[in-house]
C-alpha cells in the first residue's frame, strides 16, 4: 500500500460569482521515502494541491469530492482533532516565505516546543532538547542561543532552516514544501535544497515538492507531476520527463528553461497565458496556447495516455509518436 | 532605558510648554472674569483697578511669563471662585475622575477582548451580527443621550441604579476613593458604562478588524499545519500580534476619555475633573480652565509614554532607544 494515495480529489472554490473548481481529477501515489516533484506555472493548482492534502485550504476553499488516504485513512473526512494530531506530526509543511512563516512575537523555542507538546506528553525542558537537536540537524550556528531568539534577529536562510527543523521536530513521514527556496537569495537556495534532501534521504522521509524549477526537481526527486489549470497534465519518472517530455505543455516548459535557448537568441516562452479558473475551455484545457490542436482537443477532454512508465493526458500523443516514429523510419529508408 | 526615559521627559517638557502656552492663550476668550468676580454694583473705576492688582492689564507674554515662572514652582494661579490654588482644587477632585476612567476601561478590556475576538473568529455567526449592529449603534448615540437613557431604564423605571452621585466614600491611604465600599461601587456602574459607550463599540471593531487580518496571515496557517490547538493559535499566536495596534489606540484613547467626562459626569452629578471644569467655564474661573487643560494634558502625556513602554515589552521589534 502506497503511503500517501490522491484520488479524484476535487477542490471548490465557493465565490459570489459562483464555484470555482481549483483541483480536478487528481490521481496520484507516493511511497514511503519517495520524493516527488510537482511543477507548472503561476496558478496552476499546486500550492492548493499541497494545502489540500492536510486540508488546510482556507475558506471559502473546500474539498468537494475524491479522497486522500494516508495509511489508509482518509484525510479529507477526519474530524478537527483527529486531523490536528496529523498535521505537523506525521505530515507538516515548510512554507515559501520564511519571512512571514514564523510569529513575530513568539521566540524561536516558542515556537517549537509548543509543536512537540502539542503532539506527545512530554516536559518542556525535554521537548527544549529534541528542539536543539534539531537545530543541529539543520547546520544552525549555536543553536542555544537562537532558541531564545525572536524571527527577527535571524536571516532568511536562517529561518527557513528553522522551519524546516520545526517540519521535522516529529520525525515525520511526508514533508510538503510549498516553494521552501523561492523567497530566498539565490546564493541559499541550493544549500537549503541540499539540506532537505539530505535529511529526506537520512530520515526515509517522503516529500512532495512544489516548485517552479525544473532544475531543482530533476536534481532532487523520482517523480514529477505536472500540473495545468487544476489538473495533472502528465506524471511519471522525473528523468524521463526532463529528458523525453511528452505533454506539449511540458514540452513548452522544458523548451522555456534559459538553458535550452541558443545564446545571444530570445528565449522560448509557451505564447499566451494560462487561462483563469472561471474560464477554462472546453476539451483540454491547453488547446488554446497548443501547438499541436485538433477538433479533438477543442470538444474533448484528454484521458490518460500511458507513454513509457509516464501518464499523459494529450489526444495527440499517440499521433505525434506515429509522426516521430514515421519520421525516424524515412530517415533510415533515405539512409538506406 | 535610561536614554529612552530622557528622550521622552524633554519631549514631554516642550509638548507642555505648547499646551501651556495655547491654554493661557485662550483664556482672554472665555469672558470677563470681572462680572463674574464682582457682580454690578462696583464701580467701573474699581474694576479697573482690581484689573490692575490681578495683573489682567499687563501685556500677554508679561502675564505668561509670570504664569510659566509661578507654574514650574506647581502653583497654576488661585481660582476666583474657591479662592484656593486651583490645582489643589483640580486634584481634590481627580480620584473620582480617575475611577470614573478606571471603570470605564475595566469594562472595555473585559468586554472588548472576549467579543471582538469572537466575531472575529466566527464572523458569521448570529452574535456576531448582533454585536456588529449594536457596535454601530453605540458609536452613532451621543454620550449624554446614553446616559438620560440609562438613568431612565435603571434608576427611574427599574429603580436597581443610584442617579446621580458618587455615593459613599472612604480614605484608603489619603485616597477618598469609592471603591471600596458597596454603595460607591453602586454608584459607579451607570457613570462608567455611559463612559464606555463611546470607546466599547470601537476597540470591539478595532479587535476584530485586526485579529481577522492576522489570522489570514502565513503565521497563522503555518501554526495550523503544526498541528497546534485552536485555543493556542486564537489566544497566543494570534492575539498578541492583534493587540499591538490595539495597545498604541488604546493610549490615545484612555486620554480622550479623561476629556469624554466631562459629559459623564455632568449628567450623573459626578463630582470630578470634568464636572468642576464646566462650572469652571459657566464662571469664567479662567485659572481654573488653564489650570485644568495643563493636568488633562499632562494626563496624555504620562499615558502616552507608559503605552510606548508597554509597546516596547510587547513587540519584540521594537528595541526602546537605549534598551539592551
Amino acid at each position: 500500500m502506497a503511503l500517501l494515495e490522491v484520488n479524484n480529489l476535487e477542490v471548490s472554490f465557493g465565490l459570489r460569482s459562483g464555484g470555482v473548481k481549483a483541483l480536478r481529477d487528481i490521481n496520484f501515489k507516493l511511497d514511503r521515502g519517495e520524493r516527488i516533484g510537482v511543477v507548472g506555472e503561476s496558478g496552476a493548482g499546486k500550492s492548493v494541491l499541497g494545502f489540500s492534502i492536510l486540508n488546510l485550504i482556507s475558506n471559502p476553499g473546500s474539498i468537494t469530492g475524491g479522497e486522500i488516504l494516508f495509511e489508509g485513512k482518509n484525510l479529507s473526512k477526519l474530524s478537527a482533532g483527529e486531523l490536528r494530531s496529523v498535521r505537523g506530526n506525521r505530515i507538516s509543511m515548510i512554507f515559501q516565505d520564511p519571512m512571514m512563516t514564523l510569529n513575530p512575537v513568539l521566540t524561536v523555542g516558542e515556537q517549537m516546543i509548543e509543536c512537540l507538546m502539542a503532539h506527545r506528553k512530554i516536559r518542556k525542558e525535554d521537548a527544549r532538547n529534541i528542539a536543539l537537536q534539531k537545530l543541529k540537524q539543520v547546520y544552525i550556528p549555536s543553536p542555544e542561543t537562537r532558541l531564545d531568539q525572536y524571527p527577527h534577529e535571524l536571516s532568511g536562510g536562517m529561518r527557513q532552516r528553522i522551519v524546516i527543523a520545526i517540519g521535522l521536530l516529529m520525525d515525520p513521514d511526508i514533508i510538503i514544501a510549498d516553494e521552501p527556496t523561492t523567497a530566498l537569495d539565490v546564493t541559499i537556495q541550493a544549500e537549503i535544497m541540499e539540506l532537505m534532501l539530505e535529511l529526506c534521504e537520512r530520515n526515509n522521509v517522503a516529500l512532495i515538492l512544489i516548485t517552479h524549477d525544473l532544475g531543482v526537481v530533476s536534481q532532487v526527486t523520482q517523480r514529477t507531476i505536472v500540473m495545468y489549470a487544476g489538473r495533472i497534465i502528465e506524471q511519471g519518472p522525473t528523468k524521463e520527463i526532463i529528458n523525453d517530455a511528452q505533454h506539449p505543455y511540458t514540452q513548452g516548459l522544458m523548451n522555456a528553461l534559459p538553458q535550452m535557448a541558443v545564446p545571444g537568441a530570445r528565449l522560448n516562452q509557451i505564447r499566451g497565458a494560462m487561462p483563469p479558473l472561471q474560464r477554462i475551455p472546453t476539451g483540454c484545457a491547453f488547446n488554446p496556447r497548443c501547438d499541436y490542436v485538433t477538433e479533438t482537443c477543442k470538444h474533448n477532454l484528454p484521458g490518460f495516455t500511458e507513454s513509457g512508465s509516464c501518464l499523459v493526458a494529450c489526444h495527440m500523443v499517440a499521433e505525434m509518436k506515429r509522426e516521430a516514429a514515421q519520421a525516424a523510419s524515412l530517415a533510415q529508408e533515405v539512409q538506406s | 532605558m535610561i536614554a529612552f526615559l530622557i528622550k521622552r521627559t524633554l519631549q514631554a517638557m516642550v509638548v507642555m510648554f505648547v499646551i501651556s502656552l495655547i491654554s493661557f492663550s485662550i483664556q482672554d476668550n472665555l469672558g470677563d472674569p470681572l462680572r463674574e468676580l464682582v457682580g454690578v454694583s462696583v464701580s467701573e473705576v474699581e474694576r479697573e483697578k482690581l484689573r490692575d492688582d490681578l495683573g489682567l492689564n499687563d501685556p500677554f507674554l508679561v502675564q505668561y511669563g509670570r504664569f510659566a515662572a509661578n507654574a514650574l514652582h506647581g502653583d497654576l494661579g488661585t481660582s476666583y471662585f474657591f479662592k484656593e490654588p486651583a490645582l489643589d482644587v483640580i486634584l481634590k477632585k481627580l480620584p473620582a475622575t480617575l475611577e470614573l476612567v478606571f471603570g470605564a476601561t475595566l469594562i472595555i478590556v473585559v468586554l472588548s477582548v472576549p467579543l471582538g475576538v469572537y466575531s472575529a473568529i466566527k464572523p458569521g455567526s448570529l452574535l456576531s451580527r448582533l454585536v456588529m449592529g449594536l457596535s454601530i449603534v453605540g458609536i452613532s448615540i451621543p454620550v449624554f443621550l446614553t446616559a438620560i437613557g440609562l438613568i431612565y431604564l435603571f434608576s427611574i423605571e427599574l429603580g436597581w441604579m443610584p442617579s446621580y452621585g458618587r455615593g459613599e466614600t472612604s480614605s484608603l491611604l489619603g485616597w477618598d476613593s469609592g471603591l471600596f465600599t458597596g454603595d460607591g461601587l453602586h454608584h459607579l456602574i451607570l457613570p462608567s458604562f455611559t463612559l464606555a459607550s463611546i470607546m466599547l463599540p470601537l476597540f470591539i471593531r478595532l479587535i476584530r478588524a485586526e485579529m481577522m487580518e492576522v489570522l489570514q496571515s502565513e503565521y497563522v496557517k503555518f501554526a495550523w499545519a503544526k498541528g497546534i490547538s485552536p485555543w493556542r493559535i486564537y489566544f497566543v499566536h494570534a492575539l498578541k500580534n492583534t493587540m499591538l495596534p490595539v495597545i498604541t489606540v488604546g493610549g490615545v484613547q484612555i486620554g480622550t476619555m479623561v476629556a469624554y467626562t466631562i459629559l459623564t459626569e455632568t449628567v450623573f452629578q459626578w463630582p470630578g475633573m470634568g464636572f468642576l471644569f464646566l462650572e469652571a467655564v459657566n464662571r469664567v474661573d479662567t485659572p481654573l480652565i488653564v489650570a485644568y487643560l495643563i493636568v488633562v494634558g499632562a494626563i496624555f502625556v504620562v499615558t502616552n509614554t507608559l503605552v510606548d513602554l508597554i509597546y516596547g515589552l510587547v513587540n519584540p521589534t521594537v528595541k526602546l532607544a537605549g534598551g539592551k
